[in-house]
């Protein structure tokens, strides 16, 4: 039988994962880039965003994505047809992309190009409206997506995810007149669990919406480079 | 699922805390935990999961204690605390306004480790001699 002893921690109970973020991030902010963790469900349109959006911004900014993915290289492919470098990164089992995953992937990147010659980095992380919301990489900004096909209930029904969000990006708005929904609350229910977040409507088939958000992100590319610091990691 | 990663990431902080210590080996007894209902986090999926993991480890044995933090709010409009509830769209009873100003509920803290060290031969102290038998 040993003494009682307690020590008192108060240590974040991701701090390993913590720790490997602020590391991911000293390197973006040395890089001078704007990190971006892009999150939703599966199915919401991750991989349509990124296809457009890199075609409208290829010959503004440079950009390269490390797209996460559980099993296949399917959504990597889709991008590299944009003529955008990426890597991409097998999560096997895990439904989400972790700070050390990424460094990962940022070595394999390191590999092919300069990173200091970048403007922006997409981490396209994996389809799931849980478990990324918890997970930091290093990123400047949280962009979570949500299709109007998933319904209005989903920012309540996960409401951490949605509240992580620097940005929610309302997807596939083209089929409104198709669909039982009420796309204002939608954007209600988002506004209740995150009063102060950025809200755009968007559909990647017509292109309705894109130029609202590519201003959103050309704003926060020019934050970074004006005041990394002042960006949440 | 992600309780096994938030497993991995309490090892690696624990593994941290035990060099601190060395080369004294800590037996661990509990390990406390602060987790916010505003997490992703199911505490009894991550109690299982940490059952498992530490077997055949220097923590088996060891118990995880976790203690829920519900979640509260502040209302902006009138600073009055509320309990945010998903039916209610999570909006201040008070005032009907979004959730703006979380004051708890995301904790996902170690908050405490209780432990102790078996004493080593070097610290036992020496027995008292046994009386010599008279002739």
């Amino acid at each position: 039988m040993h003494m009682p002893l307690e020590d008192t921690l108060g240590l974040n109970l991701l701090a390993a994962n913590q720790h490997r973020a602020e590391h991911n991030r000293e390197h973006f902010d040395a890089w001078n880039l704007l990190c971006l963790n892009v999150m939703s469900s599966p199915g919401a349109g991750k991989t349509s965003l990124l296809e457009r959006s890199l075609a409208a911004l290829s010959g503004r900014w440079a950009m390269a994505v490390l797209e996460g993915d559980m099993t296949t290289l399917l959504d990597a492919e889709r991008l590299e047809a944009v003529g955008i470098p990426v890597v991409p990164i097998t999560t096997g089992r895990a439904c989400h992309l972790d700070a050390a995953m990424v460094s990962g992937g940022l070595k394999l990147l390191h590999q092919r190009l300069d990173p200091a010659a970048l403007d922006i980095l997409w981490v396209e992380n994996v389809g799931n409206l849980v478990c990324p919301a918890e997970f930091a990489i290093g990123e400047h900004r949280k962009v979570a997506l949500l299709s109007v096909t998933e319904g209005d209930d989903k920012p309540l029904k996960y409401p951490v995810m949605f509240r992580e969000a620097d940005c929610v990006l309302i997807t596939k708005v083209d089929l409104l007149p198709h669909l039982p929904v009420d796309v204002e609350r939608i954007e209600a229910h988002i506004r209740q669990v995150n009063p102060r977040t950025a809200v755009f409507r968007l559909s990647a088939t017509t292109g309705e919406g894109f130029e609202a958000w590519h201003d959103w992100l050309d704003a926060q590319r020019q934050a970074v480079q004006t005041s990394p610091t002042l960006l949440h990691a | 699922m992600h309780e096994v990663d938030m497993t991995r990431c309490l090892l690696l902080s624990m593994h941290e805390w035990k060099q601190q210590h060395a080369p004294r080996e800590p037996h661990v007894d509990r390990v406390h935990l602060e987790v916010g209902t505003f997490t992703c986090v199911e505490p009894d999926q991550l109690v299982v999961t940490w059952s498992d993991a530490v077997k055949g480890t220097w923590l088996d044995g060891s118990e995880l204690v976790i203690e829920s933090v519900p979640l509260v709010g502040r209302c902006v409009r009138c600073q009055a605390t509320y309990s945010p509830d998903a039916a209610d769209g999570f909006r201040s009873p008070c005032c009907q306004h979004p959730m703006e100003e979380i004051v708890s509920g995301r904790e996902l803290r170690i908050r405490s480790v209780a432990y102790g060290f078996e004493p080593s031969p070097a610290h036992v102290p020496p027995t008292t001699p046994r009386p010599t038998a008279a002739r």
